[in-house]
């Protein structure tokens, strides 16, 4: 894990949430599987790797929403600010 | 709360230090599930940063130092109003208000809603492993604990999500069925 310092760079980042091969496409009959709620599966269960995939892209979505917002300025001022104290 | 002794930083230790504000208040607001006090965290972070910068070794993970700072000050000085975080059950949430247009609105509210219900270490290990891009170890070591302990609440936390997530997908509303039929037919396996 190194320098993760440009917010481009973090923003196309995989993460460890996806180790598995990339997703394959799943056929439309899929839907008929739409209603497995009444037979949960157990918690050890390996998830899906569509499921993984979902989960991960949604959870970057959610960060990176926020990561996209830059460095609100007050807080740029603050490091500013706090780094250049000593040679004022 | 600034420690005044010797402080001429390096300007390269300073862009790293603002390179890594933006995922610090992503990484803050996960915690706080507000965005006002996530800001005040993450100020309050970059002072108790700044006035300790020599116990930062350059060349080393800059962004796992200041996590760990966030995490600190949060476990110590925010850790009694966690209790509104546990219970908050959709403020997380609540505190982004746009949308990336590469999801649909509703998946993406349920999606937030499931998260929202994670226990709070779990969401904390999920975040920092899937959405932070930190390494297991890196995770293990903000979060001062073992490295297996941050892969079962991974794991934990995914399995949990994938449950959320199956059962609201049987609700009809929402604009992609087809994905949703993928989610739920993944999460039985």
């Amino acid at each position: 894990m190194g320098e993760r310092g440009k917010d481009d760079t973090m923003k196309h980042r995989k993460t460890n949430l996806e180790p598995l091969e990339p997703v394959a496409e799943k056929p439309e009959n899929q839907e008929s599987m739409a209603r497995p709620a009444a037979t949960p599966h157990k918690p050890e269960a390996r998830l899906g790797r569509e499921v993984q995939a979902r989960i991960g892209q949604q959870l970057r979505a959610l960060y990176n929403d926020v990561v996209n917002q830059g460095v609100p300025p007050h807080l740029a001022d603050l490091v500013r600010r706090l780094s250049d104290q000593d040679q004022d | 709360m600034v420690d005044q002794s010797a402080m001429k930083l390096d300007p390269a230790i300073r862009d790293q230090v603002l390179a890594t504000v933006p995922s610090l208040r992503a990484f803050a607001i996960s915690l706080c599930g507000n965005i006002d006090r996530a800001d005040d965290l993450v100020q309050e972070t970059l002072l108790r940063a700044l006035a300790h910068i020599d116990s930062f070794e350059p060349g080393t993970n800059m962004p796992a130092w200041l996590f760990t700072i966030l995490r600190n000050l949060f476990r110590s000085e925010y850790r009694k109003r966690r209790r509104e975080v546990e219970d908050a059950d959709g403020r997380y949430a609540e505190t982004l208000k746009s949308h990336p247009e590469q999801t649909g609105r509703v998946e993406f509210e349920e999606f937030r809603a499931a998260l929202a219900k994670l226990p709070a270490d779990q969401r904390e290990a999920l975040i920092l492993v899937g959405a932070s891009g930190f390494s297991y170890d890196d995770a293990a070591a903000i979060c001062g604990c073992a490295v297996g302990t941050i892969k079962s609440r991974v794991n934990r936390a995914r399995t949990r999500l994938a449950d959320l997530l199956a059962i609201d997908s049987v609700d009809d509303f929402g604009p992609d069925r087809a994905t949703r039929a993928v989610l739920a037919g993944g999460g039985r396996n």
